[in-house]
């Protein structure tokens, strides 16, 4: 009997483990042979600890399954009498029915992550076969024409940045593959690596053929071991398979990729601080120009593309750009990886074509909030993302319509608070997050995020009469901020503090009975 | 042998393991970091003599990433998250109270999302991520670190 269980690091941090020892145990009892096969997450957290079975060629399951519920379920199994309450039915029928589309995470808790078979048997290679018969130009142009856009957080489309590495000059150029996914509320690069990694590297290979590079980096964050695990396997089959190495798929291209392995700073998200940071330096962001398109890691020309974004080209080039440009909303095609976290019932990973409303997804498929209180807000796009309050709820996503209401997209996390979130402690540790992980290169950010937290620690502890002048500093410094920051983490710091002064003024008044602190 | 002259060994064979590589100061600090607990200035001094690279060169890397200790910790390490998807569902709870079961006999160290967010709170023990912690499933964490036991 083959079963699947997931096996990312959330999922064994839920109980994962003990489910698999549980039935291993329950089959041995019952003699049962059973083939287990160790898969990335579905993503649907609120129902893992999963048991998947195939039926028909479907894929089935269980959940959450707790280790004493095991054996009810393996009995379920054997006799075909599959009632049982945790029985959720096809995995397909549930996407479909939260209008999941499924480009990046197809695979994901489908396949064994590093298994080169399965990798094939679901359109592993095809996309860099395409690129390999159609050459250079029109991968560029392909990539171009589906619309796709970095999934890090700022958005930019990614055929132009590959053009502009093709066309500068030099020998040696480099792809880098930013897996400093330091973001709260975003574990989708985390989830692909542990679930789909070939789908990355693949992607890498695309790029490095596209613009003609031949040595990739992964920057990938030091909080994530288990990624780090799956990930250098994959890059061993990889080799074997010779999906890399000196003469990829038979094409006589070549391409090497390693792993560097990140310390701790945010920053180093910011892409000019990861290419310092590759080369074995402090983490400190880089004046732009030049782009590192041109002037990159090691001086030479860079692509340096978020994981998504980098796993996404592989399907587009299979499947085509028209078919990828055919999701989606407006200026934002294709699907955006929805992650949905923080007090809410049903919290995970939804990948959804890009248009449908804030309001959608944390209602209707995230459920309302965990603890059963009414939602407050809502942070979209990680920690430098603005705070929305639920009338923002009609917002679509996508990249231009939230960056018309001060938000931003960012990498797709979303974040739900009930209505016992304290705004202005928000605001404080919008800015507190700053100070500690500026880098320190430009003044905005480095003095700026420190005096943010003095300011608003007098607005919540100083006298009333006080209050306004500081709150007119407090914006004035924000703004100071906005327009002088070197880049993304002071220059966007001020979207949090401001979106929670201006849509939860009052918490920022009830100052009194607030004690120092 | 000492046991700086047995650091001072241990450091030179890290660096000669990741001699020719592309950039090695990050991939060596991080394994002097896993074999010492600590990067001690002795390390310093020969990872920057091995590199040709400056002392203040080499310090201000280790400086600045928070990965990079300085000193030994004082007991095991328990990273505890403390961004905003753990906030929202208990974590500020969990945070104060692992610091007060902790007492210093275990090293408590903020990080910002281990990436766990949709099964929070959550914390991190020798590269093992534990979701959906409570203030009682963390005490007993804590108080089992304390006591050097396995999880």
């Amino acid at each position: 009997m083959k079963l699947f269980v997931s096996t990312d690091s959330s999922s064994l941090s839920i109980g994962a483990q003990a489910v698999i020892d549980s039935l291993s145990d329950a089959a041995r009892r019952r003699n049962i042979p059973v083939d287990l096969v160790r898969t990335g997450s579905r993503g649907l957290f609120w129902l893992e600890p999963m048991i998947e079975y195939e039926h028909q060629g479907q894929r089935l399951a269980f959940g959450p399954v707790t280790p004493v519920e095991v054996p009810n379920i393996l009995d379920a199994l054997v006799t075909g009498n599959r009632q049982h309450p945790l029985n959720l039915g096809p995995v397909e029928e549930l996407f479909k029915t939260q209008g999941q589309q499924r480009v990046n995470f197809r695979r994901c808790g489908e396949i064994a992550p590093t298994s080169w078979s399965d990798y094939l048997a679901t359109g592993g290679s095809r996309g860099l076969l395409r690129a390999l018969q159609i050459g250079p130009a029109a991968v560029i142009e392909t990539v171009t024409r589906s619309g796709l856009r970095g999934r890090g957080g700022a958005g930019f489309p990614t055929g132009v940045k590959w053009r502009t590495t093709w066309h500068a000059a030099g020998a040696t150029k480099y792809i880098v593959g930013n897996a400093d996914e330091g973001d709260s509320g975003t574990f989708a690069d985390r989830m692909l690596m542990e679930g789909d990694p070939l789908s990355l590297i693949e992607g890498m290979v695309i790029a490095g053929f596209a613009v003609g590079a031949e040595q990739g980096y992964i920057y990938l964050r030091s909080e994530y071991p288990h990624a780090q695990q799956t990930l250098q396997a994959a890059i061993d089959v990889a080799y074997t398979n010779a999906l890399l190495g000196n003469n990829i798929l038979a094409s006589g291209q070549h391409f090497d990729l390693q792993i560097r392995i990140g310390a701790g700073a945010y920053i180093c998200g910011e892409e000019t601080a990861l290419l310092e940071s590759l080369e074995g330096k402090r983490g400190t962001v880089r004046y732009k120009p030049p782009l590192p398109a041109v002037h990159g890691v090691f001086g030479k020309p860079t692509v340096v593309n978020n994981v998504i974004t980098l796993a996404t080209v592989p399907a587009i080039l299979a499947e085509g750009a028209e078919a990828y440009a055919a999701i989606g909303h407006d200026t934002s095609r294709g699907t955006l990886t929805v992650q949905l976290c923080g007090n809410i019932r049903h919290p995970g990973l939804y990948e959804l074509p890009f248009g449908c409303t804030l309001g959608h997804v944390v209602e209707s498929l995230g459920g309302g909030s965990a603890s059963g209180r009414p939602i407050r807000a809502v942070q979209v796009g990680g920690p430098l993302g603005a705070y929305f309050p639920t009338t923002l709820f009609d917002t679509p996503l996508d990249y231009e319509a939230f960056a018309e209401r001060s938000g931003m997209i960012g990498h797709g996390g979303i974040v739900v608070f009930d209505d016992t979130v304290d705004m202005a402690e928000q605001a404080r540790l919008a800015m507190g997050f700053c100070a500690l992980e500026s880098c320190g290169k430009c003044t905005p950010c480095r003095i700026g995020a420190v005096r943010g937290v003095e300011v608003i620690e007098r607005i919540l502890t100083g006298c009333s009469s006080e209050r306004e002048r500081n709150l007119l500093l407090l914006r004035d410094l924000c703004q100071t901020m906005l327009d002088g920051s070197l880049c993304a983490l002071g220059g966007l710091t001020p979207y949090p503090v401001l979106s929670a002064l201006n849509h939860f003024p009052e918490d920022f008044a009830r100052v009194a009975e607030r004690p120092a602190s | 042998m000492s046991e700086s002259q047995v650091l001072s060994l241990a450091i030179e064979e890290i660096c000669t393991q990741h001699h020719g590589q592309v950039s090695p100061l990050l991939p060596i600090l991080h394994d002097v970091q896993s074999r010492c607990g600590y990067i001690a200035d002795e390390a310093v001094q020969i990872i920057a003599a091995r590199l040709n690279l400056t002392r203040a060169e080499v310090g201000g890397v280790v400086s600045f990433y928070t990965d990079f200790k300085t000193q030994p910790a004082a007991g095991r390490v328990i990273k505890i998250c403390r961004a905003e998807a753990c906030q929202a569902n208990g974590g500020r709870q969990v945070w104060e109270a692992a610091w007060a079961a902790a007492e210093g006999t275990v090293e408590i160290e903020a990080v910002y999302c281990l990436g766990n967010c949709a099964c929070g709170p959550s914390a991190q023990i020798d590269g093992q991520t534990l979701g959906r912690l409570d203030q009682q499933q963390i005490v007993s964490l804590v108080n089992a670190l304390a006591k050097g036991d396995d999880l």
